[in-house]
């Protein structure tokens, strides 16, 4: 896994230093249980840790409610009810990726946060066709990794909820 | 100068600016299509302004030129030096006729037929035609010189000054304008403490100088005074109307304003620039004219001399970059909010006063910012006048817009906003409202209809009333459409107020215009009105008397991002509610006199006498309160939301902040009952409750009949069945007894011993007076002499009378519902008070029998001369019953009918009243109708009347003094109403 790491490669999560052994990606790790998740180090804004988050009433199950980012509204989406997941055991704090979809932010509440990992596309491969369809729903794909797998959320569809504003 | 010109001044300067850059560009690169089509589009603008704003002949102009890059575009020409130097010309004559324009305010005369024909020909020959137009270019260079008439003294050779008139006309013209300017407050104080002979001289001076007459060493007499732009322009005016006034020609009378214009660019510039050494002044600003002039001798017209004077004055910004100043600003202010939160924490520290500087520069600073974006309101409005004119031409009618407070200023985006809302809304009052010459007439109206806008500011918002005295509107057209559409039933209709009815008009689709005309009645109005006006977090709200006219006003936040909201806790989470929608605030305990009751588990509030409806915050967001709350005491946010009032059950209440409203993110936006979250001093995120939302979703409480809730507790008590506390007492064999506790003056004990005899009836000497005391009957037994005699005292003026009872049992507070019975003399009927059969006292009756017989002589002094006839109108026989004997008793002669209809019969019958009495609360022909319609009839036009409700709100007292009311009193209060009486009565009298 180390190995794969490259430092070098500063140039961007989506820059490409493309050799005969495929092309380079740059994700920030995390994980949900014991699952790894991967998003285009670009994406993200900011790590935070676990945060002051003010519950919006109403709101619908995934959204944990807001925070204040130096001046600026986030909403928290909990990824683990968003992917159909089992709630964080209690007592555990969050941790939040921010990351901005059309011109807003939002922090994504996940377990915690890992390294930056520079993934080559050799290891990609495309969902499993028997992964859930909800996990399906929201992967851009599968990197394998030396023991391990790590999915690569999609940014854009676990934010879009624009079919399911009618929910809640 | 008005706005829009200036503004299509500034705008098609900048346009000319860029045209003259990317023509000279286009000629270098003939290909470059983005260029093409933007010089097209450039042009384009310039002819389309000049269209709207009715300037023909540079329209002309530029249609001239616009074809020739038409062709060009399309490939029909090709882009060579010919074309654009015609071009140029074209554009060369746009700005001469603008300079004029600017300096003068109107449109210069003069023939543009040669360089009109000239990129005609070239339009239309093409190349093969070129060379004709290429000889005709050169011709057409030199042609805005020859063209404009305003060039005649060049190439007569002649000046300005020659063709004034010479020192004659100058000398008058000064003379003239100085006169004016004595007499003009803004301009006179520059003048003031010098010589105005003197004054006049240099000015003479200066003038003639400047129009290249006798050249004197004469300084700009306007130079080195501190001038505002105001004055400056007002001196102006004065200037021009002097030259108007000796009938000197309107182009020289233009080059001399534009000269005038030109030396006060120079005389600021210096004066700024040299401000300490005054002599330098006018050593600045004597080259100015003479360059000025000297330009003016070689190309009198050319436009480039004459930098426009307003396109200098502003500058332009993007409204982007002013959207993130703001912004910005708004951050700030977060952020000192939150700073001071802090500090209020460390009482002592040394950041105290800096912080405190650092407070006033922020909000100086948003002060600042926010005015950038202000602007009057009279912007919105500039296009009505036009409107309404068309359209009183269009419909026949003759119309008078009067616009007050034009000067009001408000945020632009809010302006945007309002501005459609505002346009449809004065087109509806002149289409619908305003009615055609003759009908006003017969209507007793004057023939010229009136609208009047009127725009103010009223804490932190900014008020809009669009007033017109048209026909109002028509009650029965809307139950009409409103049953067409199936919006309602006729039943539902039945109960409904006026008003409730009226506010049909702001449903989609909804127009009772009779047929549609091509100013409205398109159904797309009221409700998009509304609705742009809500979605800005105003109201709008409506009031209409049919055949008066209808008056709408609209409240409106100044500025959308920053408002000041009302910080309030419910189970531990904070929220904000915009002051604009908040009334008051009430502290509601289990123990205190003010306590939050339930029906059927909807909570309710006794407030002054009115029913009002709560939410629940903590129910609404379905919210849990970790622990048990301290404090049972309940705060609520009285709220209102159009017409309609509620309350919002809290547990605390803050303080007010002012927050920047941030919109929420698209997840949360389904969310009805929030308009925005925002970031409180202490950095905490908080949702922004929105009251509208609240309301929509409470219940059937839909924003269409907002005041349903409150029309229904009125139809109720109207029905008899609001609860009134009542008093409860035995006496005798039989049913308890009840009698409308407000009735009753006091409750005494007489100890019996007291009790004496006096003309067959029982007295008691109370309170200095001999008091009769009648017993109920079937109660005689007044043969117990010891103990204490429970006595209902009531009162009459100076006069009591008491009643004899066994024992006061409770105050209950029951309905009233009685069953009739006519059949014993003194009691109105039975109810079921308190789950048992009660009879209810006629009090009237006891009354009678006390004061007929004790009073009867006394009554006619007090009342005057002869018995006064009082008609009573009240639909509640309960009422009728009770009030009707003791008016009887206080020596009036009352005639009581139930219904306003029977009431007018009486008048059509030739009745004659000396008072009207009338409930205000009735089925079908409601208090206010029979009152508007009495005043209407004629007969009855001069007889007092006065309202009778069993409840008296400010807005009810309002409404009945509107439709003719003389006074207003309570039912309950008979005291206050035999006073009422007789005071109106005493007024009539007065006034025969």
């Amino acid at each position: 896994m180390s190995g794969m790491k490259n430092g070098a490669d500063l140039e961007a999560g989506t820059s490409s230093s493309s050799t005969n052994s495929g092309e380079q990606r740059d994700y920030v790790t995390m994980s949900i249980g014991d699952q790894m998740f991967g998003i285009p180090v670009l994406t993200v804004q900011d790590v935070l840790g676990p945060q002051n988050i003010a519950r919006v009433p109403l709101a619908p199950p995934e959204v944990a409610g807001s925070l204040n980012l130096r001046g600026r509204i986030v909403t928290a989406i909990d990824v683990r009810p968003r992917l159909g997941l089992a709630t964080r055991e209690g007592g555990k704090a969050a941790m939040s990726v921010v990351v901005e979809h059309e011109n807003e932010l939002y922090s994504l509440l996940v377990d915690s946060v890992g390294e930056v990992l520079s993934l080559n596309s050799r290891d990609y491969q495309r969902n499993p066709p028997t992964l859930s369809p909800r996990l399906r729903e929201f992967s851009d794909g599968i990197y394998r990794l030396n023991g391990s797998l790590l999915v690569v959320l999609s940014v854009g569809s676990l934010l879009d909820f624009g079919n399911r504003s009618e929910v809640a | 100068m008005d706005d829009l010109l200036s503004e299509f001044l500034t705008e098609t300067n900048e346009n000319l600016a860029v045209l003259d850059v990317e023509l000279v560009k286009l000629e270098q690169n003939p290909n470059d299509i983005d260029l093409l089509s933007n010089i097209f589009r450039l042009v384009h603008t310039v002819k389309g302004t000049c269209g709207f704003l009715g300037l023909p002949r540079l329209e002309s102009v530029a249609h001239a030129g616009e074809n020739v890059l038409g062709k060009v575009r399309d490939g029909e020409l090709v882009v060579d030096s010919e074309a654009v130097t015609l071009i140029l010309a074209c554009l060369d004559r746009i700005r001469t006729i603008m300079g004029d324009l600017e300096a003068s305010g109107t449109e210069p005369e003069g023939d543009d037929s040669v360089l009109i024909k000239s990129l005609n020909a070239f339009a239309e020959g093409g190349k093969a035609a070129a060379p004709a137009p290429a000889a005709a270019a050169p011709a057409a260079a030199p042609a805005p010189a020859a063209g404009a008439p305003a060039a005649a003294p060049a190439k007569s050779g002649a000046t300005i000054y020659e063709q004034i008139g010479g020192m004659g006309t100058v000398d008058a013209v000064v003379e003239v304008m100085f006169m004016r300017i004595v007499g003009d407050l803004r301009v006179k104080s520059i003048f003031e403490g010098e010589s105005i002979d003197h004054l006049q001289g240099h000015m003479r001076e200066y003038l003639a100088k400047l129009c290249g007459g006798p050249d004197s060493n004469t300084p700009n007499p306007l130079a080195g005074r501190a001038l505002s732009d105001t004055q400056f322009d007002a001196f102006c005016g004065h200037l021009q109307a002097a030259l108007n006034t000796l009938e000197v020609p309107q182009q020289i009378a233009a080059m001399v304003m534009g000269m005038i214009y030109a030396g006060r660019e120079e005389a600021t510039g210096s004066a700024t620039a040299a401000a300490p050494i005054v002599e330098e002044a006018p050593a600045a600003a004597a080259p100015k004219p003479a360059k000025a002039a000297a330009v003016k001798k070689d190309t009198p017209v050319d436009g480039e001399a004459k930098e426009s004077a307003i396109a200098n004055q502003s500058i332009r910004v993007n409204v982007e970059l002013l959207e993130n100043l703001m912004t910005m600003v708004s951050e700030l202010v977060l952020t000192r909010n939150q700073v001071l939160q802090i500090l209020r924490k460390h009482k002592d520290s040394e950041f105290a006063a800096p912080l405190q500087r650092l407070n006033h520069v922020t909000s100086e600073l948003q002060e600042g910012v926010m005015k950038t974006r202000m602007q009057p309101i009279g912007n919105a409005w500039a296009k009505l006048p036009r409107i309404i004119r068309d359209l009183s031409h269009e419909l026949k009618k003759k119309i008078d817009l009067i616009m007050i407070g034009q000067d009001t200023e408000l945020d632009r985006q809010v302006l945007e906003m309002i501005k459609d809302p505002l346009t449809h809304m004065v087109r509806n009052s002149a289409d619908h409202a305003i009615e055609i010459p003759e009908e006003r007439r017969r209507a007793g109206k004057p023939e010229t209809g009136k609208i009047t806008l009127n725009a103010y500011h009223e804490g932190g918002h900014i008020i809009i009333e669009v007033n017109d005295d048209g026909k109002g509107l028509a009650l029965d057209k809307i139950k009409a459409k409103i049953i067409q559409n199936n919006l309602a039933s006729e039943a539902e209709l039945e109960n409904m107020s006026d008003q409730q009815i009226q506010q049909y008009i702001f449903k989609a689709g909804f127009s009772t215009a009779a047929k549609v005309t091509s100013v409205s009645g398109r159904g797309v109005g009221m409700d998009v009105v509304r609705t742009n006006i809500e979605k800005i977090g105003g109201t709008i709200e409506l009031r209409s008397v049919e055949g008066k006219g209808t008056s709408f006003s609209i409240k409106i936040p100044l500025t959308l991002a920053i408002v000041s909201a009302l910080v309030v806790e419910c189970a531990e989470e904070r929220f904000a509610i915009p002051q604009i929608s908040v009334v008051e605030l009430v502290r509601a305990s289990p123990t205190g006199e003010l306590k939050v009751e339930r029906i059927n588990d909807t909570p309710v509030l006794r407030l002054r006498n009115k029913l009002l409806p709560l939410v629940s915050l903590r129910e609404k967001l379905k919210l849990e309160a970790k622990s048990d709350r301290s404090s049972d005491d309940t705060f609520i946010v009285v709220t209102q939301v159009g017409t309609y009032q509620f309350g919002i059950m809290v547990d605390r209440v803050f303080d007010t902040e002012e927050i920047v409203v941030k919109p929420v993110a698209p997840i949360l936006r389904h969310i009805e009952v929030f308009s925005g979250n925002t970031i409180l001093g202490d950095g905490s995120v908080i949702m922004i409750l929105d009251p509208n939302g609240i309301a929509a979703t409470s219940g059937q409480i839909s924003m269409g009949d907002a005041d349903a809730a409150e029309k229904q507790a009125l139809r109720s008590r109207a029905h008899g069945d609001e609860a009134v506390p009542l008093l409860l007492f035995r006496a005798g064999q039989g049913a308890p007894k009840a009698v409308p506790l407000a009735l009753v003056a006091r409750l005494e004990e007489i100890d019996r011993a007291t009790i004496e005899h006096s003309n067959d009836r029982l007295v008691v000497q109370y309170r200095g007076q001999l008091m009769p005391l009648v017993p109920l009957e079937g109660y005689p037994d007044t043969s117990l002499k010891e103990g204490r005699q429970p006595v209902l005292v009531f009162s009459d003026r100076e006069h009591s009378m008491g009643l004899m009872v066994d024992e006061i049992v409770d105050i209950v507070e029951a309905k009233l519902n009685v069953d009739l019975t006519a059949d014993t003399p003194g009691r109105i009927g039975s109810a079921i008070i308190a789950g048992q059969a009660t009879d209810i006292i006629d009090t009237g009756f006891f009354l009678a029998q006390a004061f007929a017989d004790w009073f009867g002589s006394r009554r006619a002094d007090a009342t005057g001369d002869a018995v006064k006839r009082v008609l009573m109108v009240d639909d509640s026989a309960f009422f009728r019953n009770l009030l009707a004997p003791q008016l009887t008793a206080a020596g009036f002669s009352v005639t009581a009918v139930d219904s306003g209809d029977k009431a007018l019969e009486l008048a059509e019958a030739g009745e004659e009243f000396d008072l009207i009495i009338s409930d205000i609360e009735m089925p079908g022909m409601d208090g206010f109708a029979f009152c508007e319609a009495v005043k209407k009839s004629g007969r009855w036009q001069t007889t007092p009347m006065i309202a009778l409700s069993s409840h008296a709100s400010p807005k009810e007292l309002a409404k009945g003094r509107h439709v003719g009311f003389d006074d207003y009193v309570a039912k309950y209060d008979r005291e206050g109403l035999v006073h009422t009486l007789n005071e109106a009565l005493s007024e009539v009298r007065g006034a025969a």
